[in-house]
C-alpha cells in the first residue's frame, strides 16, 4: 500500500492528513502553527503517522499547502490553499460550485467549474474583522476562549447586533452590551452573524452559485454553518466532525497522490512539476 | 469673573478645562474614560473644579465634546471634537493651517482657515490601524509601558517594516519579528512608522499646509513626534496642551457664548 500526505500550515493551526492509495483517510494531525513554520509541518506529521502507525518511509509523497507551505522542507510539491481545498470540496462533495473557507486569519470564497477548477476568487486577510480572529476577540472580550465560542453561541436566544467593523474596536463594543445587561451568547451569536455577512459579501463577488461547501476551522462552530444556511436560504455542504478543518490537508494529500500517479506514469520528475498551479 | 469649561469625553481618555474671561487656563484635568461614560464626564470636570477649589456656579458655561459629547449631562450644549480641535489648535498656535489628531481609537486630520473654521476634514474610525489602538498593541505585545514605547523606539538603528495593516495581525507580526531575532526598538520604531504613515495618507487627503498642528494623546508620544516630522520634513506644532485640544477648543466655545451674552440656553 502507497500513502501520501498533505500538510496545510495555517496561520493559526496546521493540520495534515495521510491517505491511502485507495483513498482512505488513515491518519490525522493538528497542531498549533506558532512562528516556526517547518517544525509546524513537522510536528504535524509526525502526530498523523503515529495516529495511522506508520514510519515516514511508508509515505511515498507529501504536498504542502497554507501560507506556510514554502516553508515545508519535507514536501515534494506545493499547492495553493485555494487549489487544495477546491480538491478536498470535490473530494467530499462532488457537486462542490462556490467554497467559503474561514480560518484564523484569512476568509476566502472561491467559484469553482463543472470540471473542479477554480475559476474566480475573492480573500480577505488584510483586516480581522472579517475573519476567525474577530470571533477569538469577541470571545476573549468577554473572558470565554476559542473552544468555547460554539457552545457559547450555541445557547443564544436573541442575536445582539455586531458592527464588525474591526476586530480591535469591537472590546467597546462588546463591554457596552455586557454593560447594558446583553448576554455573552447572544453578543457572540451577533458577532457570529456579522462575520457571515461578510462572508455572504465575499461569496457574491465570486458570483457564488450551489452547492456551497464550507470549510476552514472557523466551521467548526456548528452555529456559523447554520447562520450561513440561513443568509444563503439554501443548504450547505459541512465536512462531517472535525473534517471541516482538514479540507485542505486531505486536498493536498490528494493532489500528492494525483502528483505520484503521474509520475509513475512518467517514469522521472522534473523540477519544473515541483510548482503546481 | 466668569468661568467656561470644556469636557472631551474621548474613547479611552476624558480631559476637562477651565478657562478665565481671558481664556486662559486655570485648571484642566485627565481620568480614563472606562466604561460608564457618563461618570467620566462628570468626574473629569469635578476634578478640574476641585483642582482651584472652583464652585460649579462659579463656571458659567460648559460644552462637551468628543465621541461621548452627549453624555456630558450637565453640559449647556454639544460641539463635534473636529470644530474644538481646529479652535484649541488655532488657539494656541495661530499660524496652524493643518490639524492632525491622533486619539486612542481615531485618527482625524483637519484643514482650519486662519480664523479657526474648519474647511475640510477626514477621519479613521473604522479601523484601529492608524490610532493609539495600534500602539497599544504593540506596546502590550512587547510587554512594554505604552509611555516608554517612543523612547525606546528612537533608539533602533534600523526600522523593521511591519507589513500587516490590521492591529490584531499586526500584533502577531510584532511577536514573530522578536522570534527572528530582530531587536524591540527595530520592531518599535516599524510600528511608529506605520502609524505615521497611516495618518499622512488621511492628512493628504485634506492638503497638508503649514503650519501642522499635532494633537490628542498620542502627542505625549515621542516617537510619534519625531517620526511624523521626519516624514513632513518639516515640525509638527506640538507642546503640553496638546493632549487637551478637544478639551480647550470646547472651552474655547463656552468662553464666545458667555461673552455673546447667550447665556443659559435652549442647548444653541
Amino acid at each position: 500500500m502507497t500513502y501520501t500526505a498533505g500538510i496545510d500550515v495555517g496561520s493559526t493551526y496546521t493540520k495534515a492528513i495521510i491517505l491511502s492509495e485507495d483513498n482512505r483517510i488513515v491518519g490525522r494531525g493538528l497542531v498549533k502553527t506558532g512562528f516556526k513554520l517547518n517544525e509546524a509541518g513537522e510536528r504535524v506529521l509526525g502526530q498523523a503517522l503515529a495516529q495511522a502507525n506508520l514510519p515516514q518511509s511508508d509515505i511515498a509523497y507529501i504536498a504542502s499547502t497554507g501560507y506556510g507551505r514554502f516553508q515545508t522542507a519535507i514536501r515534494n510539491v506545493n499547492a495553493t490553499d485555494l487549489t487544495a481545498s477546491a480538491r478536498g470540496a470535490r473530494f467530499l462533495f462532488p457537486k462542490t460550485l462556490t467554497i467559503l473557507d474561514v480560518g484564523g486569519q484569512t476568509m476566502k470564497a472561491s467559484r469553482l467549474d463543472d470540471a473542479g477548477k477554480v475559476k474566480s476568487f475573492r480573500l480577505n486577510d488584510k483586516c480581522a474583522a472579517g475573519t476567525g480572529a474577530f470571533l477569538e476577540k469577541t470571545a476573549r472580550y468577554m473572558g470565554f476562549n476559542t473552544e468555547e465560542i460554539g457552545p457559547l453561541a450555541a445557547t443564544s436566544k436573541t442575536i445582539v447586533p455586531i458592527s464588525g467593523v474591526c476586530a480591535v474596536f469591537a472590546e467597546s463594543e462588546v463591554i457596552n452590551c455586557l454593560s447594558q445587561g446583553s448576554a455573552p451568547a447572544d453578543i457572540m451569536q451577533g458577532a457570529i452573524a456579522s462575520l457571515v455577512d461578510r462572508s455572504v459579501q465575499l461569496m457574491k463577488r465570486v458570483q457564488m452559485e450551489p452547492e456551497f461547501t464550507l470549510v476552514g476551522g472557523i466551521l467548526r462552530f456548528e452555529t456559523m454553518a447554520k447562520v450561513v444556511q440561513e443568509k444563503l436560504g439554501t443548504k450547505v455542504n459541512v465536512p462531517k466532525d472535525d473534517l471541516v478543518q482538514y479540507v485542505a490537508a486531505l486536498g493536498a494529500a490528494l493532489l500528492a497522490q494525483y502528483r505520484l500517479r503521474k509520475l509513475g506514469e512518467q517514469g522521472a520528475q522534473t523540477e519544473s512539476e515541483k510548482q503546481l498551479a | 469673573m466668569a468661568y467656561a469649561a470644556g469636557v472631551d469625553v474621548g474613547s479611552t481618555q476624558t480631559k476637562a478645562i477651565i478657562l478665565n474671561e481671558n481664556r486662559q487656563i486655570i485648571s484642566r484635568s485627565l481620568i480614563d474614560t472606562g466604561a460608564n461614560v457618563v461618570l467620566a464626564a462628570e468626574n473629569a470636570y469635578a476634578e478640574a473644579l476641585k483642582a482651584r477649589n472652583l464652585d460649579e456656579r462659579e463656571v458659567e458655561y460648559i460644552v462637551g465634546t468628543g465621541y461621548g459629547r452627549y453624555k456630558v449631562t450637565f453640559g449647556d450644549t454639544q460641539i463635534t471634537e473636529i470644530s474644538c480641535h481646529g479652535r484649541g489648535a488655532v488657539h494656541m498656535f495661530p499660524g496652524t493651517r493643518t490639524v492632525v489628531d491622533m486619539g486612542g481609537q481615531d485618527t482625524k486630520a483637519i484643514r482650519v482657515s486662519p480664523t479657526g473654521e474648519i474647511l475640510d476634514f477626514c477621519m479613521n474610525d473604522k479601523c484601529a490601524a492608524g490610532t493609539g489602538r495600534f500602539l497599544g498593541a504593540a506596546a502590550a505585545a512587547l510587554e512594554i509601558p505604552l509611555g516608554e514605547l517612543g523612547q525606546v523606539a528612537l533608539q533602533a538603528e534600523k526600522a523593521v517594516k511591519i507589513s500587516t495593516t490590521c492591529t490584531v495581525f499586526a500584533e502577531s507580526e510584532v511577536v514573530s519579528w522578536l522570534g527572528k531575532g530582530k531587536k524591540i526598538e527595530d520592531i518599535l520604531l516599524g510600528v511608529h512608522q506605520s502609524i505615521v504613515s497611516r495618518s499622512l495618507g488621511l492628512m493628504r487627503r485634506v492638503g497638508i499646509e503649514p503650519e501642522v498642528t499635532f494633537t490628542g494623546g498620542v502627542t505625549r508620544n515621542v516617537g510619534v513626534v519625531t517620526v511624523l516630522n521626519e516624514m513632513l520634513g518639516f515640525p509638527v506644532n506640538v507642546g503640553e496642551e496638546s493632549h487637551y485640544m478637544g478639551a480647550l477648543g470646547a472651552a474655547l466655545f463656552a468662553m464666545d457664548r458667555i461673552m455673546a451674552g447667550r447665556v443659559p440656553v435652549d442647548g444653541n
